[in-house]
């Protein structure tokens, strides 16, 4: 059994105690209609501990520095899919990436998640993405008399499709998919997410139905298979792969 | 300033308050008002499992259960209550997967088990297999499928609409909940919903603590609400510091790393949990595991430069079983301390994580105005509520279960209630209160920042009402929240607009962790004993002679406008189980 010993352990604790703390640039995209129909970039200057979350370092601003900056947070540790945003570029949840793992060397680049309406500064316009999400059936159906206990399902069938139940709604993949930027009416991957889920859970019996949903114009096929998306997910869901499993069973209907 | 009218209006959208919607929405006109877009809520962060004697994987019944969640709770549980909960949980996990949960499942298909602290067969003798889980993400499951089934019933949410005051009128001498006013982020807003029935269900308010495995947003508004309009708090006391946090940040490592074996150990590679509780180690209940750890790190056995942690181990077991069991917790020792839980410990420390007291309620969950008296057309369910069937210390995988149970209950209780009951008539000037705190603090000029006297209150909590508590560092917090009060009278904020104004929410939102973290404090110093998450240094026994009660706080307003706290207490239910000692 392995017993720890001080040596083995002290990774973590070293990487606190020496970690000076340094400058870093927080180049944000700012808007407020209140104040001016512009959008426009805002420089901060902050002393931040690099293992600190970008989460931290807007609140630091906020807190210290601007108390207007505005943006949506809750759980602050990647669970509650509130604060997706466009850092450096890429889509993170804010509270998912460290300081130290974006080159704080240079200005960090923080923006709104695009294709959804930008509100105020961080925050947009969530309604069009949770419809999508609703208009996908995201519920379990099943027909005829219920079980007194509960259902039986092999742990075979329930891995089929333990990927796709680990989704928080964050947006970040559908945010990031050229096609949605380009056509919102688009369903979008995390809608797609949320139907395979239950398209291939056993128990489910409206998977022909989903299918169908997913069929229309606006449905799977505009998928270009770009893999922005997985790239995205900050719960590691395989999301291209989901969508080519859901285009699949369109083709064989079989799933 | 608008006017709504509904049946049943709930406050929240985490676990209670959907399952709470799903049945009020098909009995009566059902609104839900919420800070938080439903999924972001904070049960979503819940990991470990959720109990029922389900006995899919071994021998088990309600009565065990009922009997381990009043020990757990050292005897401070409502016994009638308990019994209620470990009876319907049953059902309750099988409503979940019947509405589609994906839990894990035994090699036969079943809801598979695992071992949770605090849960036992034969009262006592050894852990049994009680809690239902889904990986290491049961708290996410539960919500998104809840959050499904408010998709599949039609349930009509407010998102990010912030309920601020609970509005109480007296009829013939009755006080009746009259409806919320609540605050909309969006527009600036302020909205008063008429309700012949409401139902807090706002979770928790563990951000008074520095360390805390709660989110930002748990900052006890529903508490705060019904306080200030008279209303009392019971056991406000009791909160429990989980012991396995990540050091320093206070993100939860479940409970269930320990479930699948995981070791505590101190600096030297000791199982100290051998030690404090020989039969159940390192699964005995939270507050012993909490005060155990803290023990090694006064003693000098801590971990680190600074001796200030300990370890969690789970380096023995295989790395396959940490990927299919833990996969979460394991995800964020890697994100956020950069270990490897294959081969490195994960450095720990107790957690500030669940406010047992809350908004005392009676098993269907109407709230009460004094130790009998019910509040007609008024609820609480779930973290803010006191039901109470956590007494001085909740067991694990017994709040989600909680919330279910109820949620349920009180969703059904309160539509029932509306569809017989007549609206109550609005006070005059209902929005006032909000409209003038909002102002207030949009023209205030004052000097005072908001994050500066959070940033003092979590600090002055952590140092002298955490696990280890006594009447002079309790006395030194209560004085600290006064000054806090004070100044708090001087904050001003720099975001004077309409729109999505989050800095002045939480302005208000200090100002309800300010009143609760003075409840807090002044409850705790009444309670010159030791009983579950209440570990008083200078009264280290349990004194059921003077203490076996509930404390009941309420604020008090004087005629000249000054404030202050009287506390009351309230006999605890006991029904079969008599108060013993608490081994483990
Ligand atoms: C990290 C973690 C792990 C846990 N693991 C477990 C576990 O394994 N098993 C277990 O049994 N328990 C666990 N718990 C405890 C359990 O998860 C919580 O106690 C429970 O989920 C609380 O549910 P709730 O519905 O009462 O509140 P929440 O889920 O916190 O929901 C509160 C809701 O109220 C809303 N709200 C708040 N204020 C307002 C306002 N002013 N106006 C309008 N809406 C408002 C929010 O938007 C939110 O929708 C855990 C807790 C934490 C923090
Ligand atoms: S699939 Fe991943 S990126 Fe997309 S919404 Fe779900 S969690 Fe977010
Ligand atoms: S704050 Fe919850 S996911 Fe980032």
């Amino acid at each position: 059994m392995a017993t720890p010993t001080l040596d083995k352990t002290d990774k973590a604790e070293a990487g606190f105690a020496d970690s000076p703390f340094i400058m870093a640039t927080f180049r944000i995209r700012r808007f407020n209609p209140e104040v001016s129909d512009e959008a426009q970039w805002q420089d901060f200057q902050i002393e931040i501990d690099p293992k600190e979350r970008v989460l931290d370092a807007l609140h630091k601003i906020k807190w210290e520095l601007d108390g207007t900056l505005t943006f949506r947070r809750s759980c602050a540790h990647g669970i509650c899919g509130s604060d997706a945003m466009r850092i450096n570029g890429k889509n993170r949840l804010a509270c998912k990436t460290l300081i130290k793992d974006i080159n704080p060397d240079k200005p960090i680049t923080v923006e709104a998640i695009k294709g959804l309406t930008v509100l105020k500064d961080l925050v947009v316009d969530m309604d069009p993405f949770f419809q999508a999400y609703h208009d996908v059936m995201p519920f379990l159906i099943t027909k005829g008399n219920e079980p007194t206990r509960e259902r039986l399902q092999s742990p075979e069938d329930r891995e089929r499709f333990d990927d796709t139940t680990k989704c928080i709604l964050c947006a970040a993949c559908t945010s990031s998919c050229p096609v949605f930027w380009n056509d919102g009416q688009y369903f979008g991957p995390a809608a797609i997410v949320n139907a395979h889920r239950f398209i291939f859970d056993s128990r489910d019996e409206a998977g022909e139905q989903r299918l169908e949903i997913l069929n229309d114009r606006d449905g799977v096929w505009r998928c270009r298979t770009t893999f922005n998306c997985t790239d995205a997910c900050p719960r590691g869901i395989e999301v291209t792969k989901a969508i080519q499993e859901v285009k699949r069973a369109l083709i064989t209907r079989r799933f | 300033m608008q006017i709504h009218k509904y049946d049943t209006v709930i406050v929240g959208a985490g676990g209670a308050g959907m399952r709470a919607a799903i049945e009020s929405t098909k009995r009566s006109r059902t609104a839900v008002l919420t800070k938080l877009y439903p999924t972001r809520s904070h049960t979503g962060a819940a990991q470990g499992g959720m109990a029922a004697a389900l006995a899919n994987v071994e021998e088990d019944n309600w009565e065990w259960h009922t009997f381990d969640t009043i020990k757990g709770g050292d005897y401070l549980v409502d016994q009638d209550a308990a019994e209620i909960l470990a009876k319907e949980a049953i059902d309750a996990v099988l409503d979940l997967e019947k509405m589609g949960l994906p839990f894990g499942r035994t090699p036969e298909g079943r809801i598979d088990q695992r071992r949770f602290g605090g849960h036992t067969r034969s009262h006592g003798e050894a852990p049994v297999r009680r809690a239902c889980y889904s990986g290491d993400r049961t708290g996410h499951m539960i919500l998104q499928t809840l959050y499904q089934n408010c998709v599949k019933e039609g349930v009509e949410f407010f998102n990010e609409f912030y309920v601020l005051d609970q509005l109480i009128t007296e009829v013939d001498g009755v006080k009746k909940s009259a409806g919320v006013v609540a605050y909309e982020l969006a527009t600036g807003e302020i909205h008063v919903f008429q309700a012949k029935s409401v139902i807090y269900a706002s979770g928790g308010t563990g951000k008074f603590f520095k360390v805390t495995s709660n989110a930002h947003t748990l900052t006890g508004d529903g508490q705060a609400a019904c306080y200030r309009r008279g209303l009392p708090l019971e056991d406000m006391e009791f909160f429990q510091f989980h012991p396995t946090g990540i050091w320093r940040m206070g993100i939860l490592l479940t409970e269930g790393a320990r479930g699948e074996g995981g070791i505590l150990r101190n600096k030297d590679g000791e199982r100290f949990m051998e030690k404090y509780a020989p039969v159940m180690k390192d699964l005995a209940s939270r507050d012993v595991v909490s005060r155990s750890i803290y023990t090694e790190i006064r003693e000098g056995r801590g971990c680190g430069p600074a001796g200030d942690h300990v370890y969690l181990d789970l380096t023995h077991l295989p790395p396959e079983q940490l990927d299919a069991k833990l996969p979460d917790i394991t995800e964020f020792a890697r994100t956020y301390l950069g270990i490897e839980p294959y081969t490195d410990p994960i450095p720990i420390q107790p957690t500030a994580h669940y406010a047992m007291g809350g908004i005392p309620t009676n098993v269907e969950g109407e709230v009460l105005a004094d130790n009998t008296t019910v509040v007609p057309g008024l609820y609480a369910a779930g973290e803010v509520a006191c039901v109470s069937v956590h007494g001085a210390n909740r067991l694990g995988t017994n709040s989600l279960l909680d919330i279910n149970v109820f949620g349920k209950r009180s969703g059904i209780a309160a539509a029932e209630y509306a569809t017989k009951s007549d609206f109550v008539e609005l006070p005059e000037n209902p929005g006032q209160l909000v409209a003038e705190q909002v102002e207030r603090l949009r023209n205030s000029t004052g000097t005072e920042r908001v994050a500066d006297l959070r940033t003092e209150l979590q600090e002055c909590m952590d140092a002298n009402v955490m696990v280890f508590r006594t009447e002079q560092t309790i006395k030194t917090a209560v004085a600290k929240i006064a000054e806090l009060r004070e100044r708090y009278l001087n904050v001003s904020i720099q975001d004077k607009g309409k729109r999505f104004n989050t800095d002045l929410l939480e302005a208000i939102e200090l100002g309800n962790l300010l009143d609760l973290a003075e409840v807090m404090a002044v409850s705790a110093l009444a309670r010159k004993e030791s009983r579950g998450g209440h570990y008083r240094e200078d009264y280290p026994n349990r004194d059921d002679v003077n203490f076996m009660r509930h404390t009941m706080a309420y604020r008090e307003v004087a005629a000249d406008g000054a404030e202050s706290i009287r506390l009351d207490y309230k006999p605890v239910v006991t029904t079969r189980y008599q108060p013993m000692e608490r081994k483990y």
